[in-house]
């Protein structure tokens, strides 16, 4: 066996040396993955919504395969969106308040877009 | 950075661009773009939620000659984000590191977005024509 400077400790935390581990790189590959058949749903959706009416858009989306695509499209997008920009916050900012803050920001915002995408959703689904 | 002559790692001016380090921070400034899309497309969504006059407010700003731009350039960034991510996913499985093969494999990213956002937009068109 070949020596290693790691602590057993350390070894079967498997944290790494930024203490985070692979929990952030995990995801970013999970909702990538997930992405890949959700975007070309969705581009080949819009390609054929172009220029609908609001009735037209409505009665699409609230039928039960559209809603539930578009859902996992936005959740799975902003998930996948707010960990890179993450990366980009902290790879550019490097004032350590104004990166806490930005991140702060970031994350704040990805939930509240959520909660609107969400809400719109199912108000759609409910009551057209 | 107590030194602040010390010598540096070679500047993005000085740096001769290369297939490789182009994709790399193309990928990066598409995602961001996106995040853009991304708050237009909720915004879209809640506008289709809200009625019909907010509806027809969003719809008529995604037609404006600026909202079709953006849509054109969101289209080559989905294709291209979706196509170099891949790229990056084959890299993740431990595949095509190779130097010709990454350079090949950034050449067809290019040349799949730049297609693909071709045959979207006829197909958009073609299908609705260009008057709504």
């Amino acid at each position: 066996m070949s020596a290693s400077l790691r602590t057993a400790l350390g070894r079967v935390r498997g944290l790494g040396s930024a203490g985070e581990g692979t929990a952030h790189w995990w995801a970013q590959r999970l909702t990538a993955i997930a992405l890949v058949p959700l975007t070309l749903w969705f581009v080949i959706s819009v390609v054929m919504l172009t220029g609908a009416g609001r009735g037209e858009v409505v009665g699409w989306l609230a039928r039960p395969f559209n809603f539930g695509a578009m859902g996992l499209l936005v959740g799975a997008g902003i998930h996948h969106a707010q960990l890179g920009l993450q990366v980009v916050i902290e790879d550019y900012v490097h004032a350590e308040p104004v990166r806490v803050a930005g991140l702060m920001a970031m994350k704040f915002a990805a939930v509240l877009l959520a909660l609107v995408a969400a809400v719109s959703l199912l108000s759609i689904f409910v009551r057209g | 950075m107590s030194n602040r002559d010390r010598p540096l790692s070679p500047h993005l001016q000085i740096y001769r661009p290369q297939i490789t380090s182009v994709l790399s921070i193309l990928h990066r400034a598409t995602g961001v773009a996106l995040v853009a899309g991304l708050l237009a497309l909720v915004y879209w969504l809640a506008a289709a939620a809200a009625g019909d006059a907010a509806f027809a407010a969003a719809q008529g700003f995604l037609a404006s000659w600026i909202g079709r731009l953006l849509l054109l350039a969101w289209t080559f960034a989905v294709f291209f984000h979706l196509a170099n991510g891949i790229r990056h996913l084959v890299w993740d499985m431990g595949r095509g590191f190779e130097l010709k093969t990454v350079t090949a494999s950034g050449w067809l990213v290019v040349a799949v977005s730049a297609v693909l956002t071709l045959l979207t937009w006829v197909a958009a068109y073609g299908l609705r024509g260009s008057g709504t």
